[in-house]
Formats: C-alpha cells, sequence, structure tokens
C-alpha cells in the first residue's frame, strides 16, 4: 500500500486542494449571498444611500404582505345608493394608513374592497400562480404527446425530436424578439392568419397590449420554448417501460387507450411527477419573458415575482426590499420540493 | 422502443401528417426569423398574408445584417460572449471535476457533510440569490485598465469576470461528475496508486480519459447556460464594453422596434452558432439534458 491510501491525514490534505477552488467558489457565491439575503430582509439598505443602513426588523415582509379588506355599505343620499371613496375612508382611518386598493367586488349591495400595503407585489404574485397553472399542464401534456409521437417508431423520429427540441437551446431573450414580432397587433403573423380563416371576422387582436391577452400570450410562447425539454425526459422514461408489458396486454385484447392508461401512465409516473416539480420550478422564476416582451405591463398584467425583485432591487436600488422578494421565491419553491418529498415519502410507505 | 407491429396503412399516414404540422409549428418561428433578415421592411411587411412569410424568396439583401453589425455593436457584444462563455466553461470543467474527484474517490473526514451541503444547494435557483449577489459584488475590489495602467478599484460592476467568476464553481457540475466518477470502478486507481501515482496522476490518466461523456455533458449545459445568461449581465453590467450579446439584443430590439429585419438579422446571428452546435452535436445535447434530468 502506497503512503496516498494509507494515510488518511494525507488524504484530506489532497481533498483541499483538489476541492478548495470549488468549494470555496460556492461558499463565496452562493452561500454567502443566500446568507446575506436572509439578513438584507430585516434592513433597509438601498444600492445607493446617504443614510446608514438600519435594522427594521419584518418590515419588509411586513409591507410586501399585508392585505386586508374595507367593506361598505351604500349610504343613499336621494340620488340613489353611492359607496364612500375607498381613498376617503383609507385616509381618514389610521387603521388602514399605507393601504392602497390591490382589488374589488360586490356583494350583495356591499362593496368589498381587497386593500394591500404592496399591491403591486400581491398582482404579481398572483399572475406568478396563474402563469405557473396555465403554463405547467399545458407544456407537460405537450410534451407527453410529443414523446408518444417521437416513441410510436415512425422514420424521422430523430430529425422530428430534434425540430421539437430546438427551440430549447435557443435564448429565450430571442425566442422572445420573434415572437414579439409574431404577436404583433397590426402586423403579427397570428392575427394576420387569424383573419385568414375567419374571412376577416375575427377582429385583430392586440395579444401583448391588452391585459386580458398578455399573460396568456406569454403562456402559449413559453410552452412552446420548453415543452422539448419535458418532452426528451418523457421519453427516456417512456422508453424505460417494459415492452413485454404491452405484448402481454395486446394477447389480453386491451386497446390502445386501454395500455396507454394502466401500463404506460402508471409506468411514468415518477417520471411525470418529476416533471412537474422541474417546470413548476422554472415556472415560477418567469422573469425573461416579461422583461423582453411588456415590461411587466399592460396595468400590471404580467408583472411576476422575479421581475418585481428585480424591479425593485436593482432599478429602484432598494436591496433590501428585492431580497425579500426574492426571498419569497425561494420559500415557494421549498414548498413545492417539500411536496415532491411528502409524496415521495407516501410512496415509498405504500409500497413496503 | 416500440416496435412498428400492426399499425394500419391510414393510422401510419394520420400519424406522419401530425408529426409534419407539429415541426411546422416548432419550425415556423424560425423559417419567419431567417426569411425576414434578409428582406427589407416593406418586403417582409408584404409577405405576410402568405407563406412567403416563411421563405426566403423575392428580392433577398444582406443590409440587415450589415446594420446589425454597424448599429448594434454585435462583433464588440459577440467577443465578450465567447470570452465569458469559454472562459467559465474551461475553468468550470477544470475545478469541478477536481472537486468532484476529491469527493467521489478519495477518502477524507467530513466528506459526507460536504456531499450533503452539495445536494442542498442544488435546489437554490440562481435567480433567488441575484439580487444580494449583485450587492456582494458591487462591494469586492477588482483590478481595472485605466488611465494609468492597472488599477485597484472597489466594485466588480461592469466588468468582464463579473459574469465569470462567480460561475465557475457549479454545485451541479459537480454533482454529476460526482455520479459518473464514483461508478468507475476503483481497482483502477488502486492499481495505479500501487504503482506509485499521486492523485492528480489517477485523476488526469485514470478518471480524466475515462469520462469523456461526462465532460462532454457539463461543456454543452454549462456552455449554453452562460451564452443565454441575460438576468446578471442585466443587473451587473449597465455600460457598454462589457456587455454580452443577450443583453446587446434586448437594448438593440427595444431602440428599433419597427425595424424587423434588422432586428431578425441580429436574432439569427446569435442563434445560428448554437444551432449549429446543437445540429453536429445532436446526440449529445440529447444525453446531456436526459442525464441532468434523471438526477438524484
Amino acid at each position: 500500500m502506497t503512503e496516498w491510501t494509507a494515510s488518511r491525514g494525507r488524504g484530506r490534505f489532497t481533498a483541499l486542494i483538489f476541492g478548495g477552488p470549488a468549494l470555496a467558489g460556492l461558499a463565496i457565491f452562493l452561500v454567502l449571498p443566500f446568507l446575506m439575503a436572509l439578513a438584507l430582509t430585516f434592513t433597509n439598505q438601498r444600492l445607493v444611500s446617504p443614510q446608514a443602513t438600519e435594522f427594521v426588523g419584518l418590515r419588509n415582509y411586513e409591507r410586501l404582505l399585508s392585505v386586508t379588506a374595507l367593506v361598505q355599505a351604500p349610504v343613499d343620499d336621494g340620488a340613489g345608493p353611492v359607496w364612500p371613496r375607498v381613498r376617503d375612508v383609507t385616509r381618514a382611518d389610521p387603521a388602514y394608513a399605507g393601504y392602497r386598493p390591490l382589488t374589488g367586488f360586490s356583494l350583495g349591495t356591499r362593496r368589498v374592497t381587497i386593500l394591500a400595503k404592496d399591491p403591486a407585489f400581491l398582482r404579481a404574485l398572483l399572475n406568478t400562480f396563474v402563469f405557473a397553472l396555465l403554463v405547467v399542464p399545458l407544456q407537460c401534456v405537450a410534451a407527453l404527446g410529443l414523446a408518444l409521437l417521437v416513441d410510436a417508431g415512425l422514420k424521422g423520429q430523430t430529425v422530428f425530436r430534434a425540430i421539437c427540441f430546438s427551440p430549447v437551446v435557443m435564448s429565450m431573450v430571442i425566442v422572445s424578439v420573434i415572437w414579439s414580432f409574431l404577436f404583433d397587433r397590426d402586423l403579427g403573423l397570428f392575427n394576420k392568419a387569424l383573419g385568414m380563416v375567419s374571412f376577416g371576422l375575427i377582429e385583430p387582436v392586440d395579444w401583448l397590449g391588452d391585459p386580458r391577452t398578455a399573460m396568456p400570450a406569454i403562456v402559449i410562447m413559453s410552452a412552446w420554448q420548453g415543452a422539448g425539454f419535458q418532452m426528451l425526459i418523457l421519453l427516456a422514461g417512456l422508453q424505460g417501460i417494459s415492452q413485454e408489458l404491452y405484448d402481454a396486454a395486446r394477447i389480453d385484447g386491451a386497446n390502445a387507450v386501454q395500455r396507454f392508461r394502466h401500463i404506460t401512465l402508471p409506468g411514468l409516473r415518477q417520471t411525470i411527477v418529476f416533471v412537474l416539480i422541474v417546470t413548476t420550478i422554472a415556472a415560477l422564476g418567469l422573469f425573461t419573458q416579461v422583461d423582453v416582451m411588456t415590461g411587466g405591463g399592460p396595468r400590471g398584467s404580467t408583472g411576476t415575482v422575479m421581475f418585481e425583485a428585480v424591479q425593485r432591487g436593482v432599478r429602484e436600488e432598494n436591496i433590501s426590499y428585492g431580497a425579500t422578494i426574492a426571498l419569497i421565491y425561494f420559500a415557494l419553491i421549498t414548498c413545492v420540493i417539500l411536496l415532491q418529498q411528502l409524496w415521495l415519502r407516501r410512496r415509498a410507505r405504500r409500497a413496503a | 422502443m416500440t416496435p412498428t407491429q400492426r399499425k394500419t396503412i391510414p393510422l401510419r399516414i394520420a400519424l406522419y401528417a401530425l408529426m409534419a404540422c407539429v415541426a411546422l409549428v416548432f419550425l415556423f418561428p424560425f423559417l419567419f426569423m431567417l426569411a425576414s433578415s434578409f428582406k427589407t421592411n416593406d418586403q417582409i411587411f408584404a409577405d405576410l398574408e402568405s407563406m412567403r412569410a416563411l421563405l426566403p424568396v423575392g428580392p433577398l439583401t444582406g443590409d440587415n445584417y450589415a446594420r446589425a453589425f454597424r448599429l448594434g455593436n454585435i462583433g464588440h457584444y459577440l467577443f465578450n460572449s465567447v470570452l465569458v462563455t469559454g472562459i467559465t466553461v474551461a475553468l468550470g470543467l477544470l475545478v469541478n471535476s477536481l472537486a468532484a474527484f476529491a469527493l467521489a474517490r478519495l477518502e477524507w473526514r467530513g466528506k459526507q457533510a460536504v456531499l450533503t451541503l452539495l445536494v442542498v444547494l442544488l435546489v437554490v435557483p440562481f435567480e433567488a440569490i441575484s439580487v444580494p449577489l449583485m450587492v456582494l459584488v458591487a462591494s469586492l475590489p477588482g483590478l481595472a485598465i485605466g488611465a494609468n495602467g492597472i488599477e485597484i478599484t472597489h466594485s466588480w460592476l461592469d466588468t468582464l469576470y463579473v459574469q465569470i467568476v462567480p460561475f465557475i464553481a457549479n454545485a451541479f457540475s459537480i454533482y454529476l461528475f460526482y455520479q459518473f466518477f464514483r461508478d468507475i470502478p476503483k481497482d483502477l486507481d488502486e492499481a495505479a496508486y500501487v504503482d506509485g501515482a499521486t492523485p492528480l496522476q489517477v485523476y488526469r490518466h485514470v478518471i480524466v480519459p475515462s469520462s469523456m461523456p461526462v465532460f462532454a455533458t457539463v461543456t454543452i449545459l454549462q456552455g449554453l447556460a452562460m451564452w443565454n445568461q441575460y438576468l446578471w449581465p442585466l443587473i451587473t453590467v449597465p455600460g457598454e464594453a462589457a456587455r454580452p450579446l443577450m443583453v446587446g439584443m434586448e437594448q438593440f430590439f427595444g431602440a428599433r422596434k419597427t425595424a424587423w429585419g434588422e432586428v431578425m438579422a441580429y436574432a439569427a446571428l446569435i442563434t445560428i452558432p448554437v444551432l449549429a452546435a446543437f445540429v453536429f452535436f445532436q446526440r449529445w445535447f440529447v444525453r446531456s439534458v436526459v442525464g441532468s434530468g434523471v438526477k438524484g
């Protein structure tokens, strides 16, 4: 036996030299900023400020997450029922200090206004959830369809697989730019095509300029860009399912739908869960598309958590506030991963 | 792979037709980009009503490319992006594979703890730490070439190395290397150690030569991530000198929204190298993505 394997102390020294640079890099550029983020959220630090940084406790979190509701009964002034202006009420009542309206609805004759200290952020949080809820199922179902099509054993499947995957290697910036043209109200290919198939009956849609269509437009583009990735992962899962199962099912007279339900789906379950998790995490981090295509607009309809983090933290130079938003994003991701772990544990217990 | 048995002719035709339609859905934005990049704006708009929009037909011109180079400063940004991507990937391969070697092939106390920490770090997305990381690099001492030669500065912002140094060490790369190295038979290095080899020699002559697939995987994944990086340079590189391509693209698009041909030429120039690499190394790309996806 040589000195290298014989001596553990020597091994540790060598390991330190080999692993040192990478571990130091991770410590400085990953662990340290994460700890800094935690610390920053309790301060009021700005990028450049004449004032010294102060400890402000939970104020950042409080401002981000405070929500309350204002319920107003109508007042009859003779000319019919009237509701007092929200701004007059919140100004007069110190309990509503710092609150601004987020959204409102009617409840019988009462009018309910949801107030928040930072309505833009809560709007962005909701937008992020909406984006994830729309894009994850769309992208994963599309990816499963693509994977089945590639796996159908037709000629040209390698080329087809490459074509479906090619948007994944493209930068999201480029994809966003090209699609901005496609979505153009007057000259975009989508409106041209819609107009043509409907013989001019469908009015041109201002895809990215209308608060109702901007987020769905980003959803469609994002699913198009990303589906090839999930397709590859699902394809690997599909090819791991034993062919004998299908052959046996065929002998028993199972049709294609039954084979899909009882062999393909159960065989893919673990892969599907993995794909769902990865897609959800990516969806919750939505930033580039919004930054390039809409800048969070129109009227806040496409602002997202990460977009707000950059907006407040970097562009408005409110570092501590931006760091708090980024940390809330991290908390969301952690919840998703914990859910996955719970699911895996439950499954393992059931199997045991 | 599913055998092709028992597919009737009509079903096969239907599936091929479906495949062709889906392929067109994935291809048409590229085709539109490429075709438009060779046309004048008037030509692009005139062609929108028909399939000509996706085809390079009619009077074609290279003017858009010339203008993208002249107005969009592409040459300079391209140089920055190539430099940043190349250096980060090269140093990353070395540093991360060495660390993985220490984790997978050397015995030392504390190894298990480091491995556990590494797995925890895998789930921290870059976005979550980008803002505090910017604060950190904004106050690190750096070097710059100024009027009086090399000067010491008090910030990394607006440099090339702010786009390189933080990304060399990468938890996911280490993990990919680690998984691969772990499965190489141990007798190989034992034999080398008996012959008096040092760990560095074992790394160079035993581990690296038998690990080409994982080196290719890490090169592709890291290279793509670096080439396509947007958020980080957007917040740390406000000036033009160190600006990479993607930020340049966004600025060019913002400034010349109506010059479709020029913007498309710009986009095509950035995309073609990546697509060419993808077409040539398709097998490796696919393997990398599947390998990265089936982790843990």
